[in-house]
């Protein structure tokens, strides 16, 4: 991405203030992760010095118990692990399948009603029914209560996906081959399964990239439609945690005996720190692989027909 | 006769067939997901009660109110104030944002170490990929009470320690500063590919007149970027009327101490579905979103029309 400055000799900032600049990025750049690493040092510091001296990016004793208690007790932590997993990898594959096909159709000039079908994905980008009829079909109808699939199906179909995946098939080469395939007597789906799926990955992967992502980091479903803890997915349990915690400080002053249930079975600290490392380890092992297609992604530009 | 059989291409309906079969799961995803919600926003015209039946029979059953939820809606306090926040912060945040990530752009193109730029924009586009509530526990970790590092940092000044989630004052400025801290980096990103696109002979010929590195930012960079910033701006002014629940949700943890100052629009329709269950005013802030935001995508594309064809999304 920065290769094209070698020939720029000439244009070069001054050495003062390219040493200002490295400075103020450097700044920008610790402010942007020193929070997870401040976060990755909760989590090792004992309870001690949690309760002496408070969150500590170099605590006075560290401890690797949280980690320790996750593994002996925390068995919901690995059932909300895997959810999260199988959300993410099933929803993913089903979700790059239906907005391929879809995003093909659509590109396809000789589709009868290409026009028709852009309008219908195009709509839900400018107006919705807005949050409660959306949660009244989805719970009435589709019973998306405590279901895997009020996980997965929200998220499937992204229209934006849709049009960007469009505008890369018809951008890409690949008419020719096509016409070719046709000649050869190919149906429609075996040339889209057998040519344009092999020859779209890097496009595909980006959108596998986006909406990998999105299930990851999802817990607004869960919000809505999962109370079950076995159905819970890792984001949505830290969200509950978070919640029963501000549940006891608010009620603090008259210990109800529901609060001093919740205290009981309470994660410490560093423990409750340790799942939110956990829930961000494997973004932060796949980001320098990604990133590449992530800005590619971003820079595909338009959307237009 | 043999001629129009000529003219006319094989397996025409074949094709359309397949294709459409392409469409189908997409398509009844949409209805499902996407066009029966539409049509579930006439609660907000209705008197909803539950009965017996389950919730379409009770919807059936409802009485027709005309725009009675409207009028008790704006008749409430609440609803200016979400309109206001929503819009407010929405304002502050693109403004912040497009600043702060222009900056960023070009000061990483200016960096004469490629390597070391590469390297903080990696760190600076980091926090995008955190989900909104791993950022409100990352947040805790500096804000909480007893234990939080701001607190302790104050107290080494004996400055007594803040109730951060009680006290509404801070939170317009916390939360401007959170959105920039997640998103800047992203945008950056989009402005920094167009900075590298720019012809490299503007800048010679500049350097050969004599312009200051200000002058060419200011006169080359800047002017080439105009479209591209026009048209993110005018894109977010379309969605000015949706807030980004998470932000709002998970950052305060829902304190209700800041609800004046933290309540949007889709805040309010999430409490109000959830705990408060008047279903008809809630679908009525709702739609009240909704037709806003559709009226402001509609403008905002014409302008954008009129400015930049090419850059227009329909």
């Amino acid at each position: 991405m920065f290769n094209y400055l070698k020939k720029r000799k000439i244009l070069e900032i001054s050495k003062g203030s390219n040493i200002i600049l490295n400075l103020i990025m450097l700044i920008l750049s610790l402010l942007c992760i020193y929070p997870m690493i401040f976060v990755f040092m909760i989590s090792i510091s004992s309870g001690n010095s949690i309760a002496t001296e408070g969150y500590r990016l170099i605590p006075s004793e560290f401890s690797l118990s949280a980690y320790g208690y996750m593994f002996k007790i925390g068995q919901q932590i690995l059932q909300s692990y895997g959810i999260t997993i199988i959300v993410t990898v099933v929803g993913t594959v089903f979700s790059v399948l239906i907005t391929a096909l879809f995003a093909y159709a659509i590109s396809r000039d000789d589709f009868r009603f290409r026009k028709l079908f852009t309008f219908i994905i195009m709509l839900p980008l400018l107006f919705s029914g807005g949050l409660v009829p959306f949660y009244m079909i989805s719970t009435q109808l589709l019973h998306f209560r405590n279901s895997l699939l009020g996980l997965i199906m929200p998220l499937a179909l992204n229209s934006f996906f849709v049009l960007i995946l469009r505008t890369y098939f018809k951008a890409s080469n690949i008419k020719p081959l096509i016409e070719a395939a046709k000649i050869d007597g190919a149906g429609e789906f075996r040339i889209f399964f057998q040519i344009v799926v092999p020859l779209s990955l890097p496009g595909l992967a980006t959108i596998a990239l986006f909406t990998a992502l999105a299930y990851w980091g999802d817990w607004y479903n869960a919000l809505l439609f999962i109370d079950e803890p076995s159905l819970t997915p890792i984001q949505a349990m830290l969200m509950n945690i978070q919640t029963n915690l501000q549940f006891i400080v608010q009620n603090s002053s008259s210990m109800s005996a529901q609060a001093f249930e919740i205290l009981k079975n309470m994660p410490t600290d560093s423990a409750r720190m340790a799942v939110v490392v956990l829930a961000t380890v494997p973004i932060i092992f796949a980001y320098p692989f990604f990133q590449r297609y992530f800005i590619q992604g971003l820079t595909v530009g338009g959307v237009k027909d | 006769m043999s001629s129009k059989a000529y003219k006319k291409p094989p397996f025409r309906f074949n094709k359309n067939f397949a294709f459409l079969l392409m469409v189908l799961p997409g398509f009844i995803w949409l209805v499902l997901l996407k066009y029966l919600p539409m049509c579930g926003a006439v609660l907000a015209f209705k008197n909803f009660h539950f009965s017996r039946g389950g919730f379409f029979q009770s919807l059936w059953d409802s009485s027709w109110c005309g725009f009675q939820n409207f009028y008790f809606l704006f008749n409430s306090h609440t609803a200016w104030v979400i309109t206001r926040n929503t819009i407010l912060y929405n304002l502050v945040f693109i403004i912040t944002g497009t600043i702060l990530s222009l900056a960023i752009a070009v000061g990483l193109s200016e960096i004469l170490n490629k390597r070391l730029a590469k390297l903080y924009q990696t760190c600076m586009f980091f926090p995008y990929f955190l989900s909104w509530v791993v950022v409100g526990y990352l947040l805790f970790g500096f804000i909480s009470f007893d234990k939080g590092s701001i607190n302790s940092i104050l107290a080494l000044f004996h400055i007594p320690p803040v109730q951060w989630y009680d006290d509404s004052a801070y939170w317009p400025y916390i939360l401007t500063f959170i959105n920039l801290w997640k998103n800047a980096g992203y945008t950056s990103v989009i402005y920094l590919a167009a900075i590298i696109g720019i012809d490299k002979q503007y800048y010679e010929a500049a350097e050969i007149d004599g312009a200051s590195k200000w002058q060419q930012v200011r006169f080359i960079t800047m002017p080439h970027l105009k479209g591209l910033i026009t048209v993110l701006t005018l894109l977010a002014v379309g969605r000015i009327f949706a807030a980004d629940f998470g932000l709002f949700y998970q950052v305060p943890l829902n304190s209700g101490a800041l609800y004046p100052v933290t309540d949007v629009i889709d805040t309010y329709v999430f409490r109000g579905l959830m705990y408060t269950g008047d279903i008809g005013m809630t679908t009525a802030a709702g739609l009240y979103q909704s037709v806003v935001g559709l009226v402001l995508i509609l403008v905002v594309n014409n302008v954008i029309k009129k400015y930049d064809k090419d850059s227009a999304m329909f």
